[in-house]
């Protein structure tokens, strides 16, 4: 048996804004392999829930007539891994959220929850800042779309308001048109392992496959919340596609991170996996582009 | 005050409903309303694996989903692969003949995960199954058996061993 006050289960999104202004200290429940388990811990014991998990309107990838991918909060890890679409367009976000816990997690653990626990070590954030995804979020007054950047305000708190839900995460057609994508999960264990620090990367090269014309690095575990690392992708803007560039590139990350000792690894340690992965992350892009360095 | 929800679900072929508790995990709903006890409770936050069960055709870690949300789902358990005449299933034969089985606690859970890879009737390399099986801790056998015994399941389904 849980310790729970109370549960509300929501049927639908209108009904999950109801549930919020009506139990306004009540914590939300996606798939509840964070949740479920910090009130195992005691962390969250004690209090109300409601539950989001049986809304299905909130399933699935589609693609919108723009070209924009819509992926429902509720989706899980391993249906995105799945999903055509994902592995057609985006491939990278599929590869990088089959590496969160075990297959029974990916099962229940959904994108959504993932983004609104507001952790840096989430597997799917630092993809999704290297998407520049943008956060469909339905209160009482209607839908609101901000940019995950935005969505992340510090360490465990995001930008949901009081009557609102998260329903959808959105990927610009123009942000993964063009683009190749590689994300390198560093943990001590291949399964159920949080990432001591994890790199996602974005490139577009120019058509002869020389220049790179676009990149964009975001990390997870390098600060206190999941970050772009811009000076590193204002560098290489321009720059020839060889070894020199990329070496320099990994180099730059460091004036934009920040991360912290903790007793899962040393900052000095995540400064050296974050230079060290923005190279191989970003040979690896260059490689499934058709390039060579 | 406590607070109950009637659940009905498919438990291995067969249509069940139950007044429960809001607050048990699936766990709890199997083992103490319908006595499916090889789904084991162990680690309890999601980690082991030994409370595995499918859902929908799915791998799910019982103890961290809610019994409420077994509403018109279809669960199997271990208890499921029992054939009519008391014989063991095939997956299960396998544990026994390649000596998968030590203490025995993770092997529900575990079997369950391979009748979900079995079922998926596509063939898979030692690392896809080695990643597939990863859901389940076993301080016994050291894994290499486990692997052998749905290994050698999976090329006896897919025709390719005799």
């Amino acid at each position: 048996m849980y310790d729970i006050k109370a549960l509300y289960e929501a049927s639908s999104v209108e009904d999950a804004i109801k549930l919020r202004l009506e139990h306004p200290d009540a914590q939300i429940l996606a798939g509840g392999s964070d949740v479920l388990v910090q009130i195992r811990e005691g962390k969250r014991a004690g209090k109300e829930l409601i539950s989001i998990y049986m809304i299905d309107e909130m399933r699935g990838v589609s693609l919108d007539d723009n070209g924009d991918i819509r992926i429902g909060s509720l989706t899980s890890f391993s249906h995105i891994t799945k999903n055509e679409i994902v592995q057609k367009y985006i491939n990278v976000l599929g590869e990088a959220v089959d590496m969160v816990g075990s297959p029974q997690i990916r099962n229940i653990g959904t994108i959504g929850g993932n983004t609104c626990n507001g952790v840096t070590s989430a597997d799917s954030a630092s993809t999704l800042f290297a998407l520049d995804a943008l956060v469909e979020l339905t209160g009482a007054n209607g839908k609101r779309i901000i940019p995950i950047s935005e969505f992340y305000i510090k360490a465990g708190t995001v930008d949901i308001k009081p009557d609102e839900i998260q329903t959808a995460i959105i990927i610009p057609k123009e942000k993964y048109n063009g683009y190749k994508g590689h994300y390198i999960k560093y943990a001590m264990r291949n399964a159920l392992d949080i990432t001591t620090t994890g790199c996602s990367v974005n490139v577009k090269l120019s058509d002869d496959k020389k220049v790179f014309e676009d990149v964009r690095i975001a990390y997870g575990v390098a600060g206190p919340i999941p970050m772009r690392a811009k000076t590193a992708e204002e560098f290489i803007k321009g720059k020839p596609v060889n070894k020199d560039t990329a070496q320099e590139f990994s180099k730059q990350v460091l004036n934009d991170i920040n991360p912290r000792d903790s007793w899962r690894a040393s900052k000095a340690f995540r400064q050296h996996l974050a230079t060290e992965l923005a190279y191989r992350a970003l040979k690896e892009c260059v490689k499934l582009s058709g390039g060579e360095m | 005050m406590a607070q109950y929800k009637l659940v009905r679900c498919t438990i291995n072929g067969k249509k069940v409903e139950q007044m429960v508790d809001v607050r048990a995990s699936l766990t709890d709903m199997l083992r103490n309303d319908y006595r499916m006890t090889s789904v084991k409770k162990g680690c309890e936050v999601g980690e082991c694996g030994a409370c595995n069960v499918l859902i929908d055709g799915e791998c799910f870690n019982s103890c961290i989903y809610l019994a409420v949300w077994a509403e018109g789902k279809n669960i199997r358990t271990l208890e499921g692969l029992l054939s009519e005449d008391g014989e063991l299933s095939d997956i299960q034969q396998a544990f026994i003949d390649e000596a998968a089985v030590q203490c025995g606690f993770c092997t529900p859970g575990v079997i369950m995960s391979a009748v979900e890879i079995l079922e998926s009737g596509r063939d898979y390399t030692d690392d896809e199954l080695r990643k597939l099986l990863s859901g389940h801790l076993c301080r016994c056998t050291g894994y290499e058996n486990i692997l052998r015994a749905v290994r050698k399941t999976l090329d006896k389904r897919l025709g390719k061993a005799e």
